[in-house]
């Protein structure tokens, strides 16, 4: 709500710092930061899921992870096909099979793998699988009322079931290396400056537009309902909507979100790996939207850029204790700042406009009878 | 007859909370429903409403058989309900709440796409007027006083529009004042709908009441109105007293 009161300086601010970037930094920073953009889309659908719609996934790695593998596979079977390593034994074969299948001794390309030769499929396969899967998953739950922290452990419980599969099936899936070491995309060499470059803006573009839409989606009825089930989600029954259909679809969009962000992150960093697909990842993905402020979709984008850059700055200056910084840090925005980044911002605003009262002025509300005519002070009794 | 509850039987844990119970309610019907705590009064309600199922009887609305049907279904044929305590959606504006309570594209998609039209501002215009909230719309609901939230509750069940309209101690915590605005908002909502009202108020029920059925430990102990009620002798030996 506060969201879309105020206008979206936040969003304007951000947008003209992410282009400028390419223009100021040298190729290393803007790789970073094109990095830590793809982990903004997890956080935004937070910010939809957990925010406004109250529930908490502690597994977003799975569907990071779904985007960034589909991605990956497509683009490692182009690499094989024109790759020379391991073509001897690929051609004993009789088909041009990733190195890392080769390795295991898989002999025939997957059925799975197969339809993976078409972008357009894989596209689809983003966009479709993510969403639909965590839609049916969601639904199944909360039709028969499982929600709360029992929904979160089964998200949790998913994550980490998709890490150890992945690790497991090496053969398939690449194992814990991960899916690397391709280097086109239709031909196209992803790994120059130019098309780099290219994939940043590609990847802001769709952050500013995912944001957008977000918004839009907030600012619907289906944003009001959606909190309105967060906060009393027996009573929306009784307006005659299905709570599970709203909360699935919440869940699904944010899927969705993940797995662009992974698909964004594999074309990028030329990687899909389950170190990204497990527990730590998607813990890691709620403390961006918590640090960020979980009701502000610009909130998460700049909470993803703070830790992101908090982790580099702590692991290059304190190798040894950073990641007991991170934490502290984390521990100290959750207990002094629960509406995050985008809460102190509030305040500072507030501050700047009205600088002797830090809370806006007009709290107090009217009774509405004729025959009552004394302001009611917030927090009091009503009148007796 | 627009209701009929017939020999429904509810029991948790072994304590059965309604017992064989029989009730009908006639189109337009105002039905008054008293007694003594842990009568199974609220339990009746939930019942109808799709929020408790009976383990044993049927309720009839209309042509639907209530008892199959889960909580949203039974508010999309047309039954609305107003909890004990006041229940409205407090991160949300005085206006946000009556637009949700609209009875029109209650899906995910219709609602994602639903716009505001001069059909249903109107609406919400009328409604805020006779709930006493229209300088209030822009509020949100968790700022209002304790009777506003009953009133904007009420508000809600008008937008609704619901055939059937199940109230559950729609005065409790309010002052006389209220209570009395309450009991003329509420009489002015009857109108055209049949309504169930459960009420420990006695003046109150006087006020609004055509037929009261009085609940004794899960059963009907007696049916009638006002007058033949009170003069009852098992209603006053369980109830009423001296």
């Amino acid at each position: 709500m506060r969201q879309r009161a105020r206008p979206p300086a936040g969003l304007l601010l951000i947008v003209a710092l992410l282009l400028a970037v390419p223009f100021v930094s040298d190729g290393f920073r803007e790789q970073l930061i094109a990095k830590y953009l793809c982990f903004t889309f997890p956080a935004i659908g937070l910010v939809l899921v957990w925010g406004h719609g109250g529930i908490l996934s502690l597994g977003q790695g799975l569907y990071f992870g779904m985007g960034s593998y589909f991605m990956a596979m497509f683009l490692k079977l182009e690499a094989a096909a024109q790759s020379n390593t391991g073509s001897a034994l690929s051609q004993f074969y009789g088909s041009s099979l990733p190195d890392f299948m080769v390795w295991n001794s898989v002999e025939v390309l997957p059925w799975w793998w197969r339809p993976f030769h078409s972008l357009l499929f894989t596209i689809a396969a983003i966009v479709v699988i993510p969403p639909l899967f965590a839609f049916l998953l969601a639904y199944a739950n909360f039709r028969k009322r499982v929600g709360g922290v029992y929904f979160s452990i089964i998200t949790l419980a998913l994550a980490a079931m998709a890490s150890i599969v992945i690790i497991g099936q090496q053969g398939y899936t690449g194992g814990v290396n991960g899916i690397t070491d391709f280097k086109t995309i239709l031909g196209v060499d992803i790994l120059s400056d130019r098309i780099k470059r290219v994939l940043y803006f590609i990847t802001v573009g769709t952050l500013v537009t995912s944001v957008l839409v977000v918004r839009l989606m907030l600012a619907s009825r289906t944003g009001k309902i959606l909190v309105a089930i967060r906060d009393r989600e027996d009573r929306v029954r009784f307006s005659g909507y299905n709570p599970a259909t709203f909360k699935s679809f919440a869940f699904a969009m944010s899927a969705l979100l993940a797995a662009v962000g992974g698909a964004l992150f594999a074309l990028q960093e030329g990687l899909a790996s389950p170190s990204l697909v497990g527990i730590v990842p998607s813990i890691e993905m709620v403390i961006y939207a918590a640090v960020g402020g979980r009701l502000s979709l610009v909130g998460a984008v700049y909470g993803t850029l703070v830790v992101f850059s908090a982790k580099t700055f702590f692991s290059e200056n304190f190798p040894e204790v950073w990641l007991y910084l991170l934490g502290g840090a984390f521990i100290l925005v959750v207990l002094f700042l629960p509406t995050g980044l985008a809460g102190l911002a509030d305040k500072l605003v507030s501050l700047l406009r009205f600088p002797r009262a830090s809370a806006p002025a007009s709290m107090s509300v009217r009774t509405a009878p004729e025959d009552i005519d004394r302001p009611v002070e917030l927090g009091s009794a009503p009148p007796a | 007859m627009i209701l009929s509850v017939e020999d429904v039987t509810v029991s948790f844990d072994g304590f059965t909370a309604v017992d064989g119970l029989d009730l009908a309610v006639e189109e337009d019907e105002l039905r008054c429903v008293i007694g003594p705590n842990g009568a199974g009064k609220t339990t009746l309600l939930d019942m109808i409403c799709g929020k408790t199922r009976p383990s044993r009887g049927s309720i009839k609305f209309k042509a639907h058989e209530l008892t199959e049907l889960i909580e949203y279904e039974v508010t999309r044929l047309g039954v609305g309900r107003k909890f004990q305590t006041p229940s409205t959606y407090e991160d949300l504006t005085v206006l946000e709440n009556l637009e949700i309570s609209y009875p029109k594209r209650r899906g995910v998609i219709g609602s994602l796409f639903f716009a505001r039209d001069a059909a249903l501002m109107d609406k919400i215009d009328e409604v805020a007027g006779r709930i006493y909230l229209r300088d209030h719309l822009g509020a949100k609901a968790g700022l209002l006083s304790h009777g506003q939230k009953q009133w904007l509750e009420i508000g809600m069940l008008l937008m609704q529009d619901p055939e059937l309209l199940l109230l559950d101690e729609p005065v409790a915590g309010m002052s006389p004042r209220e209570r009395e605005r309450t009991a003329e908002l509420l009489t002015g909502i009857a109108e055209g709908r049949s309504t169930i009202v459960i009420e420990h108020d006695m003046a109150f029920i006087r006020m609004i009441a055509h037929t009261v059925t009085v609940m004794h430990e899960g059963k009907v102990l007696a049916e009638g109105s006002m007058d033949e009620i009170q003069a009852d002798p098992r209603v006053i030996d369980v109830y009423l007293g001296e």
